[in-house]
């Protein structure tokens, strides 16, 4: 059930109140079909604010915002609504209705049939990992907070919105449940492609969800960059202090090692003979041992071991493996917990692909200090 | 009452049967009006009260001073205009469960959860769309509170009506008290405190039957009595 993203452009956008207060002043940013877009910044900065004017929640009093170069103010708000998917942080689902109701109500509003509602529950309700079968007749008072929130997604994508907007979607969690939640929100989005504006006030969260990140304070746009170049290059002090000291370490969290440039190191297979492998010319006497399939053992250091062939009782596997996946921060983590230097990269069978030193992961930290 | 009498004359109440039935009819007939009109009239205010909330002031101040007329005064008042009927009688139950029901109906929809409505609103529920199937389900619970509320109020009050005439159990009251014979008043009273029980348990079970949601569940945080009732 892939869908398409819509573009959002923001163009000039403001919302003052009578009286005089600026809510929003001159937002102008574009989100691409498909992405993720993050609006971040402290509370009452104007982030609720922007996002309620796609929706036409709220209208700006200047600006356009087009949607599929559309603009929202051309589109009788009830049906601009009806095309796009909306979450909010206390969820609001309908008490007094079923799960199955509740995820029903857009497609029931513009007059699906009713086989294909349901049979579109049903899907929404695997795709956001609830059992529909044992969730569809339950009523919201009888689900956890993270099942909610599970069902408000699910009806929010009910109707097929090539754009969803959600404010603070996984803010009314705990910790360990808003984690899935996003997780399972990227795989959502992965399989959808749906175009996503969400608020959030939590800076980790605006980086790990998205593509692009607007921050924004006091109703103005301060800087619109990929996570990467937020944390690289914050626009102004305030940027830098909102993304934290920390933001080296945050940079590294977005960085796979599997996407660094591993180190190849001298290897021997298990059965070798000794006399064969040599001593690595650079001098170091240190070479690494796979196992049949090519999955590391360990160090083995040449000038140590008696004659004989490699076995692999001579490995030492103080190193860790990690898989490509890995986040490099992870990989600095783990590396200073065990207090070594080097890890192994290892593919999705365990077999060896390359190492990662301390070094390299300290050098990438340095990059975002600059 | 007549010394050595006993309170209740089982063989009058025998020899009376058909009448009290009939008094126990013109009862709920009387009291069943009062509520249905009372309730159509509440809920049409309440509509516009949601709608112009500037209106609120002066509906809750109308239906505040009819509230507050004694019943005795008010049928009194009434009879040179609408003389001894029905009507007069009508007029001024129903008046008395306007405060009440318009309190609970307006009350039972602000009080619905703001994510609620503001979800409705997002997805793109027009105004109607959220007012009848949302708000208005979803103050069930409080309106059924007004409605025991207005319901128990009438069936009492209906007694009052036999002074113009008409009454139900009341007259069988008026009865007692003007014969000095108390197996009368006592079978009215007792006849009407039982009608009022009966229409509270019922409506209980209405509400249940209409409000599955709230069954099982924690209680919904706009449930129950608002405050002043």
């Amino acid at each position: 059930m892939p869908q398409r993203g819509a573009t959002v452009v923001f163009e000039n956008v403001s919302k003052r109140y009578e009286g005089g207060a600026v809510a929003l002043d001159d937002l102008s940013f574009e989100v691409p079909a498909g992405a993720i877009c993050a609006l971040v910044g402290p509370s009452g900065g104007g982030k609720t604010t922007a996002l309620k004017c796609v929706n036409r929640l709220v209208d700006p009093t200047s600006g356009r915002i087009l949607v599929d170069g559309r603009d929202v103010m051309s589109v009788e708000p009830v049906s601009l609504r009806r095309g796009i998917g909306y979450v909010i942080q206390q969820v609001g689902l309908f008490p007094h209705w079923t799960v199955e109701q509740n995820v029903a109500t857009v497609p029931a509003l513009v007059g699906w049939p009713e086989a294909r509602i349901r049979d579109r529950v049903r899907e929404l309700l695997d795709l956001v990992g609830l059992d529909p079968v044992r969730y569809r007749d339950r009523y919201p008072a009888q689900l956890s907070g993270g099942e909610r929130q599970r069902v408000g997604v699910a009806r929010a994508l009910a109707a097929e919105p090539p754009l969803m907007v959600m404010d603070e979607p996984f803010g009314a969690v705990d910790p360990i449940v808003r984690e899935r939640l996003q997780d399972e929100f990227l795989r959502i989005h992965d399989r959808l492609g749906m175009t996503v504006l969400f608020v959030t006030h939590d800076i980790d969260e605006a980086i790990k969800m998205g593509a692009w990140v607007a921050v924004i304070q006091g109703g103005h746009l301060v800087q619109y960059a990929s996570p990467a170049d937020l944390l690289d290059r914050p626009a102004n002090d305030f940027v830098a202090r909102f993304v934290g000291a920390d933001r080296g370490l945050k940079r590294l969290a977005l960085i796979a090692v599997g996407d660094m440039e591993l180190r190849k190191v001298p290897t021997v297979r298990e059965g070798e003979p000794l006399a064969g492998s040599g001593r690595p010319a650079d001098g170091d006497p240190y070479v690494l041992l796979l196992d049949a399939q090519g999955r590391p053992d360990g160090w083995v250091n040449v000038e140590r071991v008696p004659g004989g062939t490699f076995t692999k009782g001579m490995a030492d596997p103080s190193s860790p493996l990690f898989a490509r996946t890995t986040r490099a921060r992870d990989a600095l983590s783990g590396l200073l917990v065990r207090g070594v230097r080097t890890g192994v990269v290892v593919d999705d069978e365990d077999r060896y692909l390359g190492v990662v030193a301390l070094d390299d992961l300290i050098s990438l930290l340095g990059r975002a200090r600059a | 009452m007549t010394p050595g009498e006993p309170l209740i004359r089982w063989d009058w109440v025998a020899s009376h049967a058909t009448e009290i039935a009939t008094r126990v009819g013109e009862h709920v007939e009387l009291a069943a009006i009062a509520v249905f009109v009372g309730f159509v009239i509440a809920f049409l205010v309440s509509l516009l009260v949601l709608r112009f909330g500037r209106l609120e002031q002066a509906a809750t101040f109308l239906t505040g001073t009819l509230y507050t007329i004694p019943s005795l005064a008010l049928f009194a008042l009434l009879v040179p205009y609408t003389g001894l009927t029905i009507l007069t009688a009508e007029i001024g139950l129903v008046g008395y469960t306007l405060l009440i029901l318009m309190r609970n109906i307006v009350g039972g929809v602000r009080g619905v959860p703001a994510e609620v409505t503001e979800a409705a609103r997002g997805m793109g529920l027009t105004r109607a769309q959220i007012l009848w199937r949302v708000e208005l389900p979803l103050a069930l619970p409080v309106i059924v509170a007004g409605l025991r509320i207005a319901t128990i109020t009438t069936i009492g009050l209906v007694t009052v009506t036999a002074l113009i005439g008409q009454g139900g159990l009341g007259y069988l009251i008026l009865l007692g008290i003007q014969l000095f014979f108390s197996t009368p008043l006592i079978v009215g009273a007792a006849l009407s405190v039982a009608l009022a029980v009966a229409a509270d348990g019922a409506l209980v079970l209405a509400q249940r039957k209409l409000t599955p949601w709230t069954k099982g569940a924690r209680a919904l945080p706009h449930a129950g009595l608002p405050p002043g009732t």
